[in-house]
């Protein structure tokens, strides 16, 4: 395996050890195929809140709690989750609340699901209208600095930030078709 | 039947260190009659994530109790949040519902209760530790001793009238509720 490989098979563990630097405490997610590793990295560290959610909307309702009782949180969620929770955003946004979201596309790079291309083609757009910073990631060597900005900028300045894993970082969802 | 501002006042008076998240709409009014203090977080909006509010600041604080009071209208938008609750199994944490049967603010259209969808079995049916409705005044001070003494997650149903009341209009600004709150844990914390 080549560096590139290895470290393309890493990034979830990149965005955990950012998670620990950054003291993240609480992460609720929906799960995502693309998601699983880092799922599985958070529920075994005992210093974090892993909250399976039963909609990507109850994650923001989540985060805003966690900041009230002066915890850091983070969001998982694919790209289809990202407009169920257009409403909710007013929340961190209209209270200035740090709103840390990884979101992982679906609808672009070789899907095979028509309907995932409605919600995953609009999702950088929808995101940057909820008042988002968002910083897509093409690339797994871009992973541990974009990261790590965004955790900066998210905490330090209360800022709504997403961070989009494209769908060619994640790999393609195999189909057996 | 109880009177929803009587029921909440009486659940509030000497609350000692309770943090209140509260739903949008008449809970509100009725939170802030009762006692608006810097330990209450308005939602002004958001419609069905005050549970959710509440599950985060008691995973949090789980020194704290944390109280979530709102209306049904706003439970029925979060039900989900239910079984997410009764996963986690916040000892800390109980969610109070007015429930009027009616959504209040905008015209007193019946709700989903009103046709006899209850939100207590709901609650069981998510493992909340204890659920179950009050509708009596003298049941009160039962509601009052599950609020203050139980190990949650606890559901606290009550069962108010739909007379609409004087609105009681504490703070709307987001960023100055979420200082007050704050500011008011950090008091807290240094006190203890």
């Amino acid at each position: 395996m080549n560096l590139a490989e290895r470290s393309a098979l890493d990034w979830p563990d990149v965005i955990y050890s950012n998670f620990r630097r950054a003291g993240i405490r609480q992460v609720g997610y929906v799960p995502d195929a693309g998601l699983s590793r880092l799922i599985q990295l958070c529920q075994s560290d005992p210093e974090i809140a892993d909250v399976v959610l039963t909609t990507e909307e109850e994650g923001i309702g989540l985060v805003a709690g966690a900041a009230l009782g002066g915890q850091r949180s983070a969001m998982l969620m694919q790209s289809s989750g990202v407009g169920n929770c257009v409403n909710m955003f007013s929340l961190v946004k209209q209270c200035r609340l740090p709103c840390l979201i990884f979101v992982t596309m679906r609808g672009e790079y070789a899907e095979f699901n028509p309907w995932q291309v409605p919600m995953g083609s609009i999702t950088d757009a929808c995101l940057r209208l909820c008042g988002f910073l968002v910083y897509r990631i093409e690339k797994a060597e871009d992973v541990a600095d974009v990261v790590a900005a965004a955790c900066d900028i998210s905490f330090d300045s209360n800022h709504s930030v997403a961070i989009i894993l494209s769908q060619r970082l994640i790999g393609r969802k195999r189909w057996n078709n | 039947m109880l009177h929803r501002r009587e029921f909440v006042k009486q659940l509030l008076v000497e609350r000692g260190d309770l943090l209140v998240i509260c739903g949008l709409g008449s809970p509100t009014y009725d939170v802030a009659a009762a006692s608006d203090d810097g330990s209450n977080f308005y939602l002004w909006g958001a419609m069905g994530s005050a549970s959710m509010v509440g599950l985060g600041l008691a995973l949090a604080r789980p020194d704290r109790r944390v109280a979530v009071f709102t209306g049904d209208g706003e439970m029925l938008m979060g039900l989900g949040s239910l079984a997410t609750i009764g996963v986690k199994q916040p000892s800390n944490l109980a969610i109070v519902v007015l429930d009027n049967q009616h959504y209040g603010e905008t015209g007193m259209q019946p709700s989903h209760t009103h046709s006899g969808i209850s939100l207590v079995d709901v609650a069981l049916g998510c493992c909340f530790k204890r659920a179950r409705s009050f509708g009596k005044a003298e049941e009160t001070p039962l509601a009052r001793e599950m609020l203050y003494s139980r190990p949650g997650p606890l559901f606290i149903h009550a069962h108010v009238g739909a007379q609409e009341l004087e609105q009681v209009l504490p703070e709307r600004d987001g960023v100055i509720l979420v200082h007050n709150f704050t500011e008011r844990l950090r008091a807290f914390g240094k006190q203890s």
